[in-house]
């Protein structure tokens, strides 16, 4: 099978409409959630109250709500990265098959990087401010993939290439302080897809970043989706991002999954007040107001 | 006009009314640092904004916008150009001359944390009042008159009482915009005012801004997401480095903008119909602009 970095990499001259790259597996999903809970330890209080979701090679599922709703206590519990006290009280979560609960830290470390994969809201606080940033990708090459010191420096320029970094070998050189924060969140994705994931997870990936730059990581997403089939869940408190990139939609709301859905029969029908609410301030408030109707002429 | 400007509907008498604009900026400059570390954060912007008139400014990271509210409300003052409010040029006004302006509760902020724009140690009810007893009005009917405002935020006489930190952000920022509006301005400058919100208390605190417009009051809504000012501004001001690129009603600006970096904008904004322009467009528009 060839890998998200591969495809990324021998692409380059390829024209045509790049379609997903593999037939969806249906036997074994990539990430599999069935009526997760999370509890928080400290005072047994349950903050997630059961969510269900599967994800198959490229497809993409977002999950929209307020800071609150339990939409990355969700993520974080499908990473194996709960904070202290929190605990996975009920459901299950399987990876290629695999039951989280029964991973060993070490089977994890092998999973975490070349099976599932991260990005979250603040890019620099992920990286080391004293390292170049060619150092800090070619730490996970090497780690994950064993390559020496050249190969690992040949795959870092090449990752930096995939996520449209303008100068891959200037940015190689430089240490994060040096950069912007969309040129750091592409840092941050290529560091993620460097062990060639089959998931990426992006919690509120972009919410940081001007919207111009926004649209360049979310477009970044779409690209590594159609080229290399990688599968996303895309986790925002704004329904229109997730709308734009996404398969299927879950909205969460105080640790409940209030609707779920292909993400156009949500937008279509909506069925909970509160999707409601989060259409119609983009109806009546965002651009959608100026912009024709879905099948108008704009 | 400069060549970089083509964009702008005669940016300075747009208001297009007659009547003396309540907010007008010329030719503003905005440069901080001394000669070799000058920067620019400001040049040649001119903006005029009539009596009742919600202007949307938006600008990304960089843009000057927080700039120009500073300098709108006395902060900075200008390199070059003037700024006149309802009438009176307040360019070279000592801090004095701006205290006695804000006394007369001509020009009213907010920000968006509304802590800043709170005492922590004022009941809301002597935080909506101050402004008003500032202005020699007597604590009897400035109490009144705050109880009569309250609704108008869409708040309960019950919270008059509570500390701010008792409050929800939510609510924060209304009592913040009350604080603003209730000596009846004829100018809120309100700079991000719903971006540190949630879906239902942005939704509302757009509502309120939206009703208050009735009342004449001019509001300048300056935001980096055009999404959020789309909905409440009659025109938008784009900023783009320090210039104003574009100016014109908001249908226009969103329905068919002009200048590359507008087309960028609202072509890179999330709709929940995907985002107006497609991959392509967005990288052709990018290649258009300065790197």
């Amino acid at each position: 099978m060839t890998t998200v970095s591969e495809k990324l990499l021998t692409r380059a001259e390829e024209t045509g409409t790049p379609g997903p790259a593999e037939p969806p597996d249906r036997a074994v999903p990539l990430l599999s959630l069935r009526g997760v809970r999370i509890a928080d330890g400290s005072d047994g209080r349950e903050i997630v109250h059961g969510v269900s979701f599967e994800l198959t090679p490229g497809k993409v599922v977002g999950i929209v709500g307020e800071s609150g709703s339990g939409k990355t206590l969700t993520c974080r519990a499908a990473l194996g990265i709960l904070p202290p006290h929190f605990e996975v009280t009920g459901g299950s979560v399987e990876i290629e098959g695999t039951d989280i609960s029964t991973l060993t830290p070490a089977r994890w470390t092998a999973l975490r990087g070349a099976t599932i994969s991260a990005v979250f809201q603040d890019p620099a606080s992920y990286l080391n401010p004293s390292l170049r940033i060619g150092r800090q990708i070619a730490e996970v090459v090497r780690v994950k993939k064993g390559l020496g010191r050249r190969a690992a420096r040949e795959r870092v320029l090449a990752l930096l290439r995939a996520v449209h970094l303008r100068d891959p070998e200037l940015v190689h050189d430089q240490y994060p302080f040096e950069l912007s924060g969309g040129m750091l969140q592409r840092v941050l994705i290529a560091a993620a897809i460097a062990a060639d994931p089959r998931i990426l997870v992006a919690d509120e990936a972009t919410t940081a970043l001007d919207v111009t730059v926004q649209a360049e990581i979310l477009d970044l997403l779409a690209d590594l989706r159609e080229r290399a089939g990688l599968a996303l869940v895309v986790v925002s408190h704004d329904l229109a991002v997730v709308a734009q990139l996404c398969d299927e939609v879950l909205v969460m709301r105080r640790g409940e999954v209030v609707e779920q859905g292909p993400t156009r029969a949500v937008l279509d029908d909506p069925r909970h007040d509160y999707t409601r609410l989060l259409i119609s301030e983009h109806e009546q408030y965002g651009l959608e107001k100026f912009l024709g109707r879905p099948g108008e002429e704009s | 006009m400069t060549a970089g400007r083509p964009y702008l509907d005669g940016a300075d008498d747009s208001t297009g009314t007659g009547v003396r604009p309540v907010l007008e900026v010329t030719g503003l400059d905005v440069h901080y640092g001394a000669r070799r570390r000058r920067r620019k954060a400001l040049h040649g912007v001119s903006l005029s904004v009539a009596p009742g008139e919600t202007v949307g400014l938006i600008g990304e990271t960089g843009s000057g916008k927080s700039t120009l509210a500073r300098t709108v409300l006395g902060l900075v003052r200008p390199t070059a150009g003037s700024v006149v409010v309802d009438g009176e040029d307040v360019t070279a006004h000592s801090a004095r001359q701006w205290r006695d302006l804000r006394r007369r509760g001509v020009i009213q902020y907010v920000f968006q944390d509304p802590l800043r724009s709170l005492d922590p140690d004022l009941t809301v009810e002597a935080s909506l009042a101050e402004p008003l007893l500032v202005r020699g009005v007597a604590r009897q009917e400035a109490a009144a008159r705050v109880r009569a405002f309250l609704p108008r935020v869409r708040l309960s006489e019950e919270l008059l009482g509570r500390l701010p930190g008792e409050l929800s952000g939510g609510q924060r920022q209304r009592i913040a915009v009350a604080r603003a509006l209730v000596t009846e301005p004829r100018l809120v400058v309100l700079d991000e005012p719903v971006s540190a919100l949630d879906s239902a208390n942005r939704v509302q605190v757009l509502e309120i801004l939206k009703d208050l417009r009735a009342s004449g009051v001019a509001l300048v809504f300056i935001s980096h997401d055009l999404g959020s000012v789309a909905g409440v501004a009659d025109r938008i001001a784009v900023l783009y480095r320090g210039e104003l690129v574009e100016v014109g009603a908001a249908r226009d600006v969103v329905g068919g903008p002009e200048h590359p970096y507008t087309r960028l904008l609202v072509g890179s904004a999330p709709t929940l119909r995907g985002a107006p322009a497609d991959r392509s467009e967005r990288a052709a528009l990018r290649a258009l602009l300065p790197a």
